[in-house]
């Protein structure tokens, strides 16, 4: 800055409010970069809702329907499996109760789905994402007395059939319930519920 | 002919001039060992990378529907264009074993302690880009590897109280890893991120040369102006930029002496390379895993997802603690004691050579600590990998801790006032 015997408090002051000024065009100018790397209407129209038919499923099987590109695990639960849900180990559970809100309310119960018989949950991991396990019979090689569950193969968290997590594994929670409704009884839809509709 | 052009270049741009200085009458020290090679082997290897990837650019297209099958086509249709890919993909890990050891150099003959603290955190930077192109590389071929890799990693951020969802979701650009996710890796990878490395790999040498090369000995070969007798200086004709503040003994210029040598460094990196190139290029599945021969799968996660071997140590650190939140802290975290390690060292003696034996036992437990994460990294977790994960975590991280604690009042041997050679 010169030495000019000028005015240096009004000089002080444009400077300042030319930097000010300057600042604020700065983060204007971030606003489209940062926004552009939202998904775009592609993504999000990709991400409608979807639709299977569960009339055709078997008792114990299991369903992938991808829904936002996830994997939505549907699962016809047998009367053994609900029964155990109620309350057959609820003491091995973080979370028996579904108390953090992982789904929608009408989900909020021991067997987390709207329709008891029919469990849909995402299949993706609430540790680091990867896709769980089916383990019909033979879960009970990962939890003693437990026979049907959810394995984890990337970090050994453990599910149940009601993708509830259990105890000392690295999964903070039971996993996501996305919202879902029947329609007609059996058409299920996925990616929205009664409330939406 | 050759004169009168040089003389008209440096009329105008100070070549010459800044050649002498940085190169031909740049003082090192006499002593540098075997260790001194891996700096200018990650010159060589960023080289390769640069060139090598541009080249393949050529052929790739970054899209979610064609990436993979572009790949092979690389490999398959384009001449020799499996040697350049081989290159690239050899060349990422050539790049983390040469910087380790760059690291593990630094940190033996503590030419991260004063006044060399601000190269340290330039190196700390290329180190952070690094892993971020190697992350980032390691999508574009869009194998199921490749995809649920970054899948574990971007959840990462999801881990981050309040906006770790939103975040995940903004960083992916889609509620899932897409061709969205693939195409701004690719143009961070291609440009952003080797812009920001080069800068940086400019700034950590220029940073060098201002302090001036540590040696084995971690004994100054810059002494006081005026303090060292004429006949006691080096005979070498160093640039005055170095000769005007200081008397330097010990020490001969860059070229030819160390250029020489390094090029001899080159060759023997060049053995190693060249084999894995041609006879190894998986690297027994560790450079190039298995489930990435086969196109990324939303619906199929792989057995077992294992991070390229270079990642090993922080993804052990990162799955041995049974908290999300904490996990990805303690990783995060495990790269920051890094950063800090010119802090956490209150010592002043810097070689290990001088340094007391207990500096070395740590020093020894830390390598060992290392490189048991690093291994477990590629391994399934359970019970026992968990245990000793945890043990080897608290090595780790213990090494930082200690070193704060003994190094104020450090028993250390008395350094000599100049290199003996």
């Amino acid at each position: 800055m010169s030495s000019a015997p000028e005015n240096n408090g009004r000089r002080r002051f444009l400077t300042l409010a030319t930097a000010v000024v300057g600042g604020v065009g700065a983060v204007g100018v971030a606003v489209p970069f940062i926004k552009s790397w939202n998904p775009s209407e592609k993504a999000k129209a990709a991400g409608a809702p979807v639709e299977y038919d569960v009339s055709k499923m078997m008792p114990g099987q299991l369903v992938r329907v991808q829904w936002r590109g996830k994997p939505v695990y549907v699962v016809r639960r047998t009367k053994e499996v609900l029964a155990d849900l109620e309350n057959g180990h609820n003491d091995q559970l973080k979370d028996p109760t579904s108390a953090v809100p992982q789904q929608p309310d009408y989900a909020t119960n021991s067997y987390r789905s709207l329709d008891p018989e029919f469990l849909v949950a995402l299949g993706v991991c609430t540790h680091l994402g990867c896709a769980p396990t089916y383990r019909a019979g033979d879960f009970n090689e990962v939890v003693e007395g437990v026979q049907n569950g959810f394995f984890c193969p990337c970090h050994g968290s453990k599910f149940d059939m009601a993708g509830r997590v259990f105890n000392n594994v690295p999964a903070p929670s039971n996993l996501v319930i996305p919202p879902h409704m029947f329609n007609g009884g059996t058409m299920l839809t996925v990616g929205v519920d009664k409330g939406d509709a | 002919m050759i004169t009168n052009l040089v003389n008209w270049i440096d009329k105008r741009i100070p070549m010459t001039e800044a050649f002498n200085k940085h190169v031909g009458q740049y003082p090192a020290p006499v002593n540098f060992n075997f260790w001194y090679f891996f700096g200018s082997l990650a010159m060589l290897v960023l080289v390769n990378q640069i060139l090598t990837g541009i080249w393949l650019t050529m052929n790739y297209t970054p899209s979610g529907e064609e990436a993979f099958r572009s790949v092979e086509y690389i490999m398959r249709d384009i001449e020799y264009g499996w040697l350049l890919r081989y290159m690239h993909s050899s060349g990422a890990s050539a790049f983390f074993v040469v910087v380790y050891l760059h690291m593990l150099r630094g940190m033996m003959y503590g030419s991260y302690q004063k006044p060399r603290e601000l190269l340290w955190l330039f190196g700390m930077f290329i180190f952070l880009v690094l892993m971020a192109e190697g992350f980032m590389g390691y999508l574009l071929p869009w194998g199921n590897m490749s995809f649920w890799g970054a899948q574990v990693i971007i959840s990462l951020f999801g881990a981050i109280p309040v906006i770790g969802d939103d975040l995940t979701l903004w960083i992916r650009g889609d509620y899932v890893i897409s061709g969205a996710t693939l195409n701004r890796f690719f143009a961070l990878h291609v440009i952003a991120l080797p812009l920001v490395l080069v800068i940086l790999v400019f700034l950590h040498i220029v940073a060098l040369h201002e302090v001036g090369s540590n040696n084995p000995e971690g004994i100054e070969i810059k002494k006081p102006k005026g303090s060292i007798a004429e006949e006691e200086k080096s005979k070498f004709k160093f640039h005055k930029s170095y000769t005007d503040k200081y008397d330097i003994v010990d020490a001969v210029p860059f070229h030819p002496y160390y250029s020489v040598k390094d090029i001899m460094g080159v060759v023997g990196f060049l053995f190693v390379f060249c084999y894995v190139i041609f006879f190894a290029p998986e690297g027994g599945g560790y450079f190039l895993e298995k489930p990435n021969f086969e196109p990324a799968n939303a619906l199929k996660t792989p057995e077992h997802i294992a991070p390229v071997w270079y990642f090993g140590p922080f993804y052990t650190i990162l799955r041995v603690i049974p908290d999300k939140l904490i996990g990805a802290g303690a990783m995060f975290g495990a790269i920051v004691m890094l950063f800090l390690l010119p802090w956490f060292d209150r010592g002043t003696v810097k070689s290990v050579r001088y340094r007391s034996l207990a500096h070395k036992i740590n020093l020894i437990q830390f390598c060992v600590c290392f490189a048991v994460l690093g291994v477990l990294g590629t391994l399934p977790s359970g019970p026992i990998a968990n245990l000793l994960g945890t043990i080897t975590s608290i090595g780790y991280f213990g090494f930082f801790i200690a070193l704060w604690f003994y190094s104020k009042n450090e028993k250390t041997k008395p350094v000599p006032e100049r290199i003996s050679h």
